[in-house]
């Protein structure tokens, strides 16, 4: 099939003796949303970090794309089209719009080595692009990270992800840190994406959130995916149940 | 609420709110200082600070005193420039007035001329082994290899190492000064040939000043290496995260720095035609207070060339306003101590009130 977008196999992470991750088998297809749930140290954030290979896994097989792959870095995951928004947001408090967007990528005139001088005029235009995609307005993208709400800054850090038409966007817990009109708004660029048919990957503890936006929800308990579920089949205790323990799907019957 | 301020799910942005540049304070605290040395003039001196009052001198300024202004911070000015390129990253760099030193025993060594007034100058350091009189080139490559092996070596510690920058730039400061006594067994080093004395004649040393001030001005501004500084010093988790070579760009950042330190050593050996291992003591301090004062932030992720320049002149106009108004120069350094402190006092008062607007 070639509309996967992501796909992985007996996907496993040990720390030392701890088993953080256990034989994840997942996928994703083209403009699918999927929910990623679970309690804390469950393994969703670890699960996260192995496909972005901001660390590396211990075992297991992924495909991104179509072609199988082994990243070295974030960043070389990142060129090959899997945008995430980390729980720390990862910006440059000091920078403005366009230069946290473009961090680590930017655009040049003229190659120079280090000293490679700045296009700004494009930067700021595709900026604008990438923000009118996710509809958030900024009129004045010129100035400081610092100066923006927390509400803001995750915009920005979730318009990263749509001006470089990423492939895949992986979200951790986007809306834990935000008030409720904050929340509303990523909520809105998230409804944005799925109109785009772009596929996001959503780690989030807010059932209802996730209940209203997401596609499907795998449950992750003690670093083993315990569930599958496609929302329709499924309703808030129920997926409660299969992360508190209480069910465990059939088809992953062995990892309870 | 305004169509054109708000975004979606209630976000406010209001583009009148653009930030001032921290540039415009401390321009405007130069013309201050400057006013007040010129009314303390009319007071005190029954003379101008600025303008000119002599007859026999033509023209509205005083041009000798502004020559001297900026003259007398220049070669410090060469090294704050480095230094605010450092301390843009969130780093501190406490080696360059040793590096000063150093380099300027060391690259004057090369420096030296074979005959003094048609006697051999046979107190040259290398006169034995036949090295005077060399091409100007000598000097200048060795001088600034001193400040690339002290600056690549900060560099070194900091970015691989988890030294914090005061402690790794503190060794090498001991180091360099060390190593400026040792080279000469503390014998001053003089009698430059006639090319290497034009390095730091006359105004030269203004006339350097400016050419590296507006390079690192234009490479701080315009280029990936600028962009990359002030994101490593602004969030360092944030630069690494998007693919940042943090350790290497802290390299580049400090052998700049220790470039930069040797080219003051160079001109400032040059302009005084003599090297001794006591040069450049306390420069170091004096390039962090200009930087500073011109608004670089300790905590990194802001400042500017621009600001450093500035900086520096209100160094150099406090110092000309003194000798202006015949007053001792101890009174000078407590003025000098009192702006520095007074200039983070503001810096923060300034970055406080912002916060708080924002939040409104």
């Amino acid at each position: 099939m070639t509309d996967i977008v992501l796909k992985t196999e007996g996907l496993t992470k040990h720390y030392g003796g701890v088993h953080a991750l256990d034989d994840a088998d997942f996928e994703i297809r083209q403009g699918e949303h999927v929910a990623i749930m679970g309690d804390n140290g469950a393994g969703k954030s670890t699960f996260v970090r192995q496909i972005t290979a901001v660390e590396q896994r211990t075992q297991g097989k992924i495909w991104f794309d179509g072609d199988y792959v082994e990243f070295d870095g974030p960043l070389e995951a990142r060129e090959a089209g899997i945008e995430t928004v980390f729980q720390t947001l990862a910006l440059a408090d000091d920078l403005n719009v366009p230069d946290n967007l473009f961090l680590g990528r930017e655009l040049v005139k003229l190659k120079l080595g280090p000293f490679s001088i700045l296009d700004y005029k494009a930067m700021r235009e595709s900026t604008l692009s990438g923000l009118e995609k996710t509809g958030v307005k900024i009129p004045n993208i010129g100035n400081a990270i610092r100066n923006m709400s927390g509400g803001q800054r995750q915009c920005v850090a979730i318009a990263r992800t749509a001006t470089f038409h990423s492939k895949l966007t992986i979200m951790d817990e986007p809306t834990a840190a935000l008030g409720v009109q904050e929340t509303a708004q990523v909520e809105n660029i998230i409804r944005t994406l799925k109109e785009q048919n772009e596929s996001l990957i959503l780690i989030s503890h807010n059932m209802r959130q996730v209940m209203d936006l997401m596609d499907r929800i795998v449950v992750f308990r003690r670093g083993r995916i315990v569930a599958n579920l496609r929302k329709e089949d499924t309703h808030g205790e129920d997926v409660v149940a299969y992360i508190t323990g209480a069910k465990t799907q059939d088809d992953y019957a062995g990892a309870a | 609420m305004a169509e054109t301020t708000h975004g979606i799910g209630g976000l406010t942005f209001d583009p009148r709110k653009r930030e001032m540049p921290a540039e415009i304070g401390v321009a405007l605290a130069l013309v201050l200082i400057v006013a007040v040395f010129e009314a303390l003039g009319w007071l005190l001196m029954n003379d101008s600070f600025l303008f000119n009052t002599r007859d026999n001198v033509d023209g509205l300024f005083n041009v000798a005193r502004l020559k001297i202004i900026i003259l007398q911070v220049s070669i410090i000015g060469i090294i704050a420039i480095g230094v605010t390129q450092v301390i843009i990253t969130g780093g501190i760099d406490l080696s360059s007035g040793s590096v000063v030193g150093a380099t300027a025993m060391i690259a004057m060594s090369f420096a030296q001329a074979g005959e003094i007034y048609g006697n051999p100058n046979d107190r040259a350091v290398f006169f034995e082994q036949g090295l005077v009189d060399l091409p100007i080139i000598v000097p200048l490559i060795v001088g600034l290899a001193c400040g690339v092996v002290a600056g690549g070596i900060n560099g070194l510690l900091v970015g691989y190492t988890r030294i914090p920058p005061f402690i790794a730039t503190l060794g090498m400061m001991v180091t360099a000064r060390g190593v400026a006594k040792w080279w000469t067994k503390g014998q001053p080093v003089s009698f430059p040939t006639d090319s290497y004395a034009a390095i730091g004649a006359g105004m030269m040393p203004v006339v350097i000043f400016g050419l590296i001030a507006i390079l690192f001005g234009l490479a701080l501004k315009f280029t990936v290496y600028g962009k990359h500084t002030y994101a490593i010093g602004s969030s360092e988790d944030a630069a690494r995260m998007s693919g940042i070579k943090v350790a290497r760009h802290k390299v580049l950042v400090y052998t700049i720095a220790g470039l930069l330190a040797a080219v003051a050593a160079i001109v400032l050996s040059s302009k005084n035609l003599t090297a001794q291992a006591g040069m450049g003591i306390m420069y170091e301090l004096d390039a962090i207070a200009m930087a500073v004062i011109g608004g670089v932030s300790l905590t990194g992720g802001r400042g500017s060339i621009t600001g450093t320049v500035l900086g520096a002149m209100i160094f150099g106009v406090i110092i000309s306003g003194f000798t202006f108004l015949k007053l001792d120069a101890y009174y000078q350094e407590m003025v000098k101590g009192a702006i520095i402190v007074g200039a983070v006092v503001l810096d923060q008062w300034r970055q406080r009130r912002k916060a708080s607007k924002v939040e409104k």
